[in-house]
């Protein structure tokens, strides 16, 4: 488990695509939305928090539909699947690997993208640590719908339309979190409720849809 | 004739041959009676005959999830006992719980124009049942990407069970989250807060629904078993030539 772990991590710095990519077209994204929605520095304020939500959950879904496909390809996941190790471990081996290679990045550019919102230092940090809360959630949806569609023909324009509507509570208590003032706690529990229900839950989905599709 | 007979897809034929006329009449029935309860039921003092749209709109949510749950019965059916006929109940079911969950919005959006005077806001029920409309159209997506039906309806099953847990949250969205919708009035503890007037000819209406969904279901589900059937067929010869 620590092998594919340490694996998985080589190849996302590596291969230049994984980590740094992922911040990248967050920084792209967010350098848009004043082109979209004007360079109005109050709006920028107002709707920053959930735009820096929206970008990352965007960013995290760029790099998952490689998450088994590479794997399918060169066909270490087939020896995954026949490996002693559990298939469930596996697959929280690849989500821990995936999260702290695009989705923990995020988070650390969070404040300053903040700054360049104009959110104040306080509300970004708050966006920050809701990320952190969340973004696991939003990792291991996504590890399910990636091993939905890891054999598929276009599975990667599949994989979008599969994850986004399961994320909807993430990203709801997420930016509840974010922005409401003096309300911080309750939703922010939740969240983390919402990441530990999908660690409990997503493995054994996912694995269950990698034994299926690879039959 | 024990349930477990109806495993048997030949049977299974046989048996819907012989019921589905006795469920298209007693369809036919109960919505004609379900309708001229509508029809005669007084208009609310505010909304006036606006209010009729209700006999349409909340039956047709209730199906909507309803038939969710429906194909997360048949996902365990078909990971969990493998039972021959549950991907193909899963898969009958897809296009007529989208199509509920469309005329629930459409009656919706309808309905929003005269009494809230807009016809879409992003209120937590409206959106949730949105987020449905995108999951069945999604399962459909799943489904129609996978070439072999038994491996599809595996993978479209897990995908079910997965947007199951969606469920509570749409029927509890409107008391977590800013809303225009009206909380739960039909369903919940201390009774039915509906005069009789509205009530009975509105579980009338959704007891017609209920039955054209079966009666649909039925149908669509004899429909898929005769296609795959075809589907064998033409392989067979395919791979005789």
């Amino acid at each position: 488990m620590s092998a594919l772990l340490g694996r998985d991590f080589k190849l996302a710095l590596r291969t230049g695509g994984g980590a740094l990519m992922g911040v990248l077209f967050f920084l792209v994204l967010i350098a848009l939305l004043p082109f979209a929605v004007g360079p109005d520095l109050p709006l920028l304020k107002r709707i920053g928090p959930a735009m820096l939500w929206l970008g990352a959950l965007l960013a995290s879904l760029l790099t998952l539909d490689r998450l088994f496909a590479a794997d399918h390809d060169d066909g270490a996941l087939d020896l995954m699947l026949m490996a002693r190790t559990p298939l469930e471990l596996s697959v929280i081996a690849k989500a821990l690997a995936h999260w702290i290679t695009s989705a923990l990045p995020l988070v650390v550019a969070t404040p300053l993208l903040g700054l360049m919102l104009n959110i104040e230092p306080a509300v970004s940090l708050h966006v920050a640590l809701t990320l952190l809360a969340g973004t696991p959630a939003l990792t291991l949806i996504g590890v399910i719908g990636a091993a939905l569609s890891v054999t598929l023909r276009r599975g990667g324009l599949l994989l979008p339309i599969l994850v986004l509507p399961l994320s909807v509570p993430v990203l709801i208590f997420g930016v509840a979190a974010a922005t409401t003032p003096g309300e911080f706690g309750a939703p922010f529990l939740i969240l983390l409720a919402l990441s530990l229900v999908s660690l409990a839950a997503a493995p054994f989905a996912a694995a269950a849809a990698l034994r299926q599709g690879m039959e | 004739m024990a349930l477990i007979d109806l495993a048997n897809p030949t049977r299974f034929l046989r048996f819907t041959e012989r019921v589905l006329p006795w469920l298209i009449a007693a369809t036919a029935i109960v919505l004609a009676t379900g309708l001229y309860l509508a029809w005669n039921a007084p208009d609310d003092y505010q909304q006036g005959a606006t209010v009729k749209i209700m006999f349409i709109h909340v039956p047709s949510a209730w199906l909507a999830m309803g038939i969710w749950a429906v194909m997360s019965l048949s996902a365990l059916g078909t990971l969990v006992w493998r039972h021959p006929l549950a991907d193909v109940a899963a898969r009958a079911a897809m296009p007529i719980g989208a199509a509920f969950t469309l005329i629930c919005l459409v009656t919706g959006a309808l309905w929003g124009r005269p009494t809230w005077g807009t016809y879409w806001v992003w209120d937590a029920r409206l959106t949730s049942v949105l987020v449905l409309f995108l999951m069945y159209l999604g399962l459909l997506a799943l489904w129609s990407a996978v070439d072999e039906p038994s491996r599809a309806g595996r993978l479209a099953a897990i995908l079910t069970l997965v947007g199951a847990v969606n469920l509570p949250i749409i029927k509890f969205s409107v008391d977590w989250w800013n809303t225009l919708h009206q909380p739960a009035s039909v369903v919940r503890l201390g009774g039915a807060a509906i005069h009789p007037t509205i009530l009975t000819p509105l579980l009338t209406m959704a007891a017609a629904f209920f039955l054209l969904f079966v009666t649909l279901h039925l149908a669509a589900m004899r429909n898929e078993i005769l296609r795959r059937r075809v589907r064998t067929m033409r392989l067979r010869q395919a791979s005789a030539a």
